[in-house]
């Protein structure tokens, strides 16, 4: 059906170009012969194919465009005709008596554009006679046209102000009257259209309509040319005019098209000196007008326009720019019950944004907008619409991105308040927007005031907002979020250790609503935050304040115990015991000795009840008599207790070299280089003998289950400890003790039943290496090695 | 000529939000050949990151690594060098050179690179080289205060190799270079 229709246009059009053409030929052989009377015949003809209504406006413009060809060389032809001696007058009264309406106003037109050239009469009679003919048409589409044909003639020869059609005082009055009158003429039959034809074909009725609108809009276009109209002008007459034909012909596409066509042809410095008058249109539109759309093009244009440079900044406060744009929104939106929460929330960010970059100094602007924006999302709920949650994200992304500093919109009070109405999901997402403000922008939050508005912004990510199913999260994306949370904790900071305490009980109050999930990704930041506020604290005297309210390492500490503490919920043993450990070493730097020992005594509860893993507690032992290596705090009882567990631990891990290994380095917790009091030369020995003892356990259970004995690495590796006790001046270290080791390890390692293990070979070979290069180095070294007997084997 | 990229103990994201802006902009894919890293990076992210400036990449253990299958020691040859890697907290007491000497003679390696002190250090002995490149975040540790944060390059060249360290103070990248070269009387494979 609708192809059948289309070829019934084509061959529509194409009879009537054909007759338009064969009435050209025979109106220009006329012209040639000078023949007036057959020329207003023919082209009368000519004009006649305009009359169709079978046309789409596609199509009619097609056939209009050629009749309009031909129309210019009638024009030239008249005016001819009136240098040959014709009235023009003459001529005016004689086309009138063509015999169809149409080609008759057409052909009027023609000669009136050639007799207001001639001068002989003023153009705004003559204009004024032609706009008020062509009332005779009243069919939309062929009105249109024609009268946009009259449009297009007259718009060089409008009695505007230095035209030389200039008239007498009113002249300029007369021009726009002229333009304002064409306009409502057109606009009228152009809605009109929407009125005609079967209900059905709406939709295909309002796609010609659009194709249309350019022709009702040039009229505007030809208003905006005129010279003559200034701001005066434009404030008492053209706009309050236009505008009240935008609003009563209550036509949604006509009303839509035109604010638009307003706000993009007139300048922007009239705008802003009109603001009111114009933005008084807005609620007497249509409900269904798609008004946010327009204001933000508006608002858009008047902050390019302020950005053009500093000077027209005083007419933005004269004229009260902001509040009257934000009455104006208020006011849509309330005469638009119906307007979706994108629409609004558009518009407030499009005035957000023009607050921003026009009143930059103005943070109460901006947290009025969101105000505003808040009010209107009240009683909503969660936002549903995916649209409206993009325009929430680009309105609270918009300070952001302007001050580069996120401190700046934790001094607004409605910037939390509109991320509630935002879902889980989105609050998220715009949590860690503000995030990647910080990191990008290397912002320190420097009070806990801030931190805890920061926190109100984020707490999407600190805590579950609601009972949602976990399992719907992605792990790998939760992850991601929650580092970026540990990253944040560390931007917090400031010199001042009072404040800088306050801020980490601010961080530890919400990291502690987070739940397990969240702790292992929190808690060691904040451990390390305040780590270091203690390594501040401890250079300086017990109570620098001398206040008891004040900061004390002792009061940090014990924040740290309820830190780590936390971990048990979740649980994670063998982080808790590292920072179980790391706080032991601090209080040691502090010299609590009470603390580093309750620290230490936490890490070996988790040790014993909580690590099960064999490798799990390799790894923590290594940690544990490192760190305690390093203790010089503890007296000997507390000492005691201490090394006596780790040698306990050690001997009982699982695998025989893991024992070896951990026995003989508990050997260092009885000779520290720098500790004078610590250099118990037996019990070195003791650990390294004990050693020896599971190194040979290991051998003959490896006998046992393998029927080879295993490698000698471990011999080895006990060998360079007694070496290491040696050159240290351990009395109880002999030479014939290490004598013996090494021949022990050269008879093992020549044994038939010994597996082969290259990596003991070179440990060995490296090791004896070693003892030779020291024996040879001279000095004092030198002689104590004297007696020893390096054979190469 | 090789470049080989020596770092460690970045702590990310428990002790440092991300490397220094200043070291990530000399840090650019395609210069580097080998990267070896002692560990504590500690996310999986930053491990991608380092896959980024040279895919032929070399991590050991530490103990805040959330992925729990770096080895705890590692040797690998790069031209006429033999390399060890070993994060350090199971070198006790830690930092002690003499313990980290005799880890080198376990690996049998001419450079040991190794971390957890967070202080840079490089030391020369008979047995060749014991390099640590400190905390490329400038992390907090225990053990040393005042980090800065600083990384390693060797260039290795034959039988020679120049260490630079490169160390961020008061956000100035300054540069020391130190020159080693590998007697023929040494180790021996």
């Amino acid at each position: 059906m609708m192809t059948g229709v289309a070829d019934d246009e084509d061959k529509w059009l194409a009879a009537g170009i054909a007759g338009l053409q064969q009435n050209a030929f025979y109106m220009h052989r006329a012209m040639d012969s000078n023949n007036l009377r057959d020329a207003l015949k023919y082209s009368a003809q000519m004009l006649s194919e305009l009359r169709t209504s079978k046309l789409s406006p596609h199509k009619y413009y097609e056939l209009y465009m050629r009749a309009f060809d031909e129309l210019r060389k009638l024009e030239m032809f008249f005016k001819e005709e009136t240098r040959r001696g014709c009235s023009i007058v003459d001529l005016y009264e004689l086309v009138q008596h063509a015999g169809n309406i149409l080609p008759r106003l057409y052909l009027l037109c023609t000669v009136g554009s050639v007799y207001i050239k001639s001068k002989e009469a003023p153009a705004k009679d003559i204009l004024k006679d032609l706009v008020e003919m062509c009332r005779g048409i009243q069919h939309p589409l062929r009105g249109l046209f024609l009268r946009s044909y009259l449009s297009q003639l007259s718009r060089d020869k409008l009695p505007d102000i230095g035209s030389e059609y200039e008239g007498d005082a009113d002249t300029i009055t007369d021009a726009v009257e002229f333009v304002i009158q064409n306009f409502t003429e057109m606009n009228k039959l152009w809605v009109r259209m929407q009125h005609q034809g079967p209900a059905r074909e709406k939709e295909k009725r309002e796609k010609e309509r659009s194709e249309l609108r350019d022709l009702v809009g040039k009229n505007l276009h030809v208003l905006s040319q005129i010279e003559g109209i200034d701001l005066d002008m434009y404030k008492d007459t053209v706009l309050p005019r236009v505008l009240e034909q935008v609003v009563n012909c209550k036509d949604e596409i006509a009303q839509y098209y035109l604010m638009d066509c307003i706000i993009q042809v007139f300048p922007d410095e009239y705008h802003l000196q009109t603001l009111e008058i114009l933005l008084g249109a807005f609620p007497q539109l249509q409900a269904s007008v798609d008004i946010k759309t327009v204001l933000s093009q508006l608002m858009e244009r008047l902050a390019s326009y302020a950005a053009l440079s500093s000077e027209v900044l005083p007419e933005f406060l004269q004229v009260e720019a902001f509040s009257k744009l934000n009455s104006a929104i208020g006011k849509v939106i309330e005469a638009q019950p119906d307007m979706p929460v994108v629409g609004a929330v558009t518009l407030y960010s499009s005035l957000l944004k023009f607050s921003l970059h026009v009143h930059p100094d103005r943070l109460d602007y901006a947290d009025q907008v969101l105000g505003s924006c808040v009010k209107q999302l009240s009683g909503k709920g969660k936002i549903e619409d995916s649209k409206a949650t993009k325009q929430i994200v680009a309105l609270l992304s918009a300070p952001l991105e302007k001050y580069n500093n996120v401190v700046t919109a934790l001094k607004l009070p409605n910037y939390p308040r509109v991320m509630e109405y935002l879902d889980n999901e989105t609050n998220k997402v715009m949590a860690t927007v503000i995030i990647q403000s910080i990191m990008k922008n290397n912002t320190h939050i420097s009070t806990a005031d801030k931190v805890e508005a920061l926190f109100e912004l984020i707490k999407g990510l600190i805590k579950d907002l609601d009972d949602t199913l976990h399992d719907e999260v992605d792990e790998d994306d939760f992850k991601e979020e929650q580092c970026s949370v540990a990253r944040l904790i560390q931007m917090l900071h400031n010199e001042d250790p009072e404040e800088m305490f306050k801020i980490i009980c601010v961080v530890k109050k919400h990291i502690l609503t987070g739940g397990p999930k969240r702790l292992s990704f929190t808690v060691p930041p904040l451990v390390f935050s305040s780590l270091k506020l203690v390594r501040q604290l401890q250079g300086q005297d017990e109570n620098p304040f001398g206040d008891e309210e004040s900061t004390s390492t002792k009061k940090i500490f014990q924040l740290l115990n309820q830190i780590v503490e936390a971990l048990s919920s979740i649980p994670a043993p063998d982080l808790a015991l590292r920072l179980y450990l790391q706080c032991a070493e601090a209080a040691n730097d502090c010299d609590l000795e009470p603390v580093a020992y309750e620290f230490f005594t936490q890490a070996y509860i988790i040790y014993e009840e909580e690590i099960s893993d064999s490798r799990a507690q390799v790894t923590a032992m290594h940690l544990i008599i490192g760190t305690l290596q390093r203790m010089h705090v503890f007296g000997v009882e507390n000492r005691d207790t201490l090394t006596h567990k780790a040698t306990g631990y050690s001997a009982k891990l699982l695998k025989k070299p893991d024992q070896c290994r951990a026995v003989y380095a508990c050997s260092h917790l009885f000779w520290v280089d720098d500790q004078d009091n610590l250099k118990d030369g037996e019990r070195v020995l003791l650990c390294l003998k004990r050693g020896l003892r599971i190194a040979n356990a290991a051998q003959q259970m490896s006998n046992a289950t393998r029927g080879s004995t295993g490698s000698v690495m471990l011999f080895v590796e006990i060998l360079n400890k007694y070496i290491y006790f040696f050159e240290k001046g351990n009395p109880q270290i002999t030479i014939a003790s290490i004598q013996s080791l090494m021949e022990l390890i050269t008879s093992e390692m020549q044994s038939d039943s010994t597996t082969q293990d290259p990596a003991a070979d070179a440990f060995f070979a490296s090791t004896l290496r070693y003892i030779q290069f020291q024996k040879q180095k001279g000095g004092a070294i030198s002689e104590k090695y004297g007696t020893i007997k390096v054979s190469d084997s | 000529m090789v470049l080989v990229l020596a770092l460690g103990d970045l702590h990310i994201p428990h002790r440092a939000p991300d490397l220094p802006a200043k070291f990530k902009s000399m840090l650019v894919p395609g210069k580097i050949q080998h990267i070896i890293c002692t560990g504590n990076l500690c996310i999986k992210e930053v491990h991608d990151y380092l896959k980024t400036l040279c895919p032929d990449l070399h991590i050991t253990r530490g103990e805040y690594d959330e992925e729990t299958r770096y080895p705890e020691t590692k040797t690998l040859t790069i031209g006429q060098f033999k390399l060890g890697l070993c994060h350090g907290h199971q070198v006790i007491p830690w930092g002690d050179l003499d313990s980290l000497a005799m880890l080198q003679r376990q690996l049998d390696v001419d450079i040991l690179v190794t971390g957890h002190t967070h202080q840079f250090t490089a030391y020369k002995h008979e047995g060749g080289v014991v390099i640590n490149p400190g905390s490329a975040t400038g992390a907090y540790s225990s053990i040393t205060y005042d980090v800065n944060p600083s990384f390693v390059l060797m260039d290795i060249d034959g039988l020679r190799v120049v260490v630079y360290v490169y160390e961020l103070i008061d956000g100035e990248v300054k540069v020391d270079k130190i020159d080693f070269k590998k007697t023929t009387t040494t180790t021996a494979h």
